[in-house]
């Protein structure tokens, strides 16, 4: 294999990074909203979201990505695959990162949210300014697992047709017949980011402050 | 935009054949998944330093890197080194060894939560290492490693899905192969969906089920 193949490998890799990153991202902000729409108290709201992440995590997300990329045009919504790919991917996500980060809101000690409430903070105020920070604390490990999760999911979008690290892989070993090296490089460039993340995931929960005392 | 489901349910047997297949392919791949597993850790346990450094090394590649690019290069790749498997098997293999290196991590923190000293006692009783992990290890360690052995169950029925892509006749290629034969894509890919869902939650629920029953063992 040449140091040429190697080369688009790691060119699609930086797609792979930029779809993976963009999802993590903005699955978390879904998942803060599904926390809040599942402690608000009103019942539909509750149920709605048990279903969205029920749905989510109980369906392959092969099967997601087929049926978003499908059902999106046939409602008149025609979308770049990069888009597709991203939607997919960050339902997905927010529902895993919003059962995450249920244990998160959960461990909140009771007092810090008494005390806001004493300070004037309205309902909404104390979720967004007291709870949030210190779930998101709190859940700091399961977002960086939860980041390495979708990295090495991320390989499912090319069947939304975007060419990302997998689909290369998938391109090139069909063009040259050597899928033996062009797989086991592509795995390697996955084990280099993940490893990556993880290094700088550690870093970043150790750089954190520390969390209230219960 | 109109849905015309009946075109699908009117596939119902081929659907139910792809649904076995999942199911077999499932069951059968995380049974030797857990066995493997078990075997691997136990081996990390018992087998000195150098059997664990050793171990190491596969079991973080099988857990960094996808599952998809784990069975292209097994499919495709295979045959470049003499293994030549078919479909089912390759992904079978597939799903085994991904799931054994999963449950491997599970079963080390199994053996690691067992206090160092009730091994000891089963030795200093003239307990075999045999009878240490059967009637010690295994029973101590069992509602620990019981709630990630479920999830890492249902994982994988996800994973199944994949299958498809290196054309394993389970239930996603049969009921898309349905679906486009049919111009039915969207219909066949909501009851793909429905049908998925289903079976995890019916899979969450026996696996509460189960640890509900064992929990209360663990109790008494």
């Amino acid at each position: 294999m040449s140091w040429k193949l190697f080369e688009l490998l790691l060119q699609a890799s930086l797609m792979t990074i930029f779809v993976s990153f963009i999802s993590i991202l903005a699955g978390l902000v879904i998942a803060i909203v599904l926390s809040a729409m599942r402690m608000s108290g009103n019942r539909w709201l509750y149920a709605g979201t048990g279903m969205f992440i029920s749905f989510f995590r109980g369906v392959p997300l092969l099967v997601q990505l087929l049926l978003i990329f499908n059902l999106l045009p046939l409602i008149g919504i025609t979308l770049p695959s990069l888009a597709t790919a991203i939607i997919g991917l960050s339902l997905c996500t927010a529902a895993y990162q919003a059962e995450n980060l249920r244990g998160g809101f959960e461990g909140v000690p009771i007092g810090l949210i008494e005390s806001a409430e004493m300070a004037g903070f309205s309902r909404t105020q104390s979720f967004f300014w007291i709870r949030t920070p210190i779930a998101l604390r709190m859940t700091f490990p399961a977002l960086v697992n939860e980041a390495i999760l979708i990295l090495k999911a991320s390989s499912l979008v090319s069947v939304v047709g975007l060419v990302e690290l997998t689909k290369m892989a998938q391109n090139l070993s069909a063009s040259t017949y050597q899928p033996l090296p062009i797989f086991a490089s592509a795995g390697l460039i996955y084990l280099v980011i993940n490893w990556g993340v993880a290094v700088v995931g550690r870093r970043v929960e150790n750089a954190l402050p520390g969390l209230p005392a219960k | 935009m109109s849905f015309d489901f009946a075109v699908i349910l009117a596939k119902g047997p081929e659907i139910l054949m792809g649904l076995g297949v999942t199911i077999l392919i499932w069951i059968v791949g995380t049974f030797f998944a857990v066995i493997l597993g078990f075997v691997v850790a136990t081996a990390r346990r018992f087998g000195g330093r150098l059997v664990d450094t050793l171990l190491t090394l596969p079991i973080e590649v099988l857990r960094g890197t996808p599952f998809l690019v784990q069975i292209f290069l097994l499919y495709f790749g295979g045959p470049y080194i003499g293994l030549r498997l078919d479909p089912i098997t390759a992904g079978l293999l597939g799903l085994s060894v991904y799931g054994a290196a999963y449950y491997a991590e599970i079963f080390r923190a199994g053996y690691q939560s067992v206090p160092i000293g009730h091994v000891e006692a089963a030795t200093c009783v003239g307990f075999s290492r045999g009878q240490t992990i059967l009637f010690v290890l295994l029973p101590e360690m069992a509602l620990l490693v019981m709630p990630p052995s479920l999830n890492m169950a249902v994982i994988l029925l996800k994973e199944t899905a994949l299958l498809s892509l290196i054309t394993v006749p389970e239930m996603t290629m049969t009921v898309s192969a349905i679906g486009s034969q049919q111009y039915a894509f969207v219909e066949s890919l909501v009851v793909l969906a429905v049908v998925y869902w289903a079976l995890v939650e019916l899979a969450n629920f026996l696996g509460r089920m189960t640890e509900r029953k064992l929990s209360k063992l663990g109790t008494t």
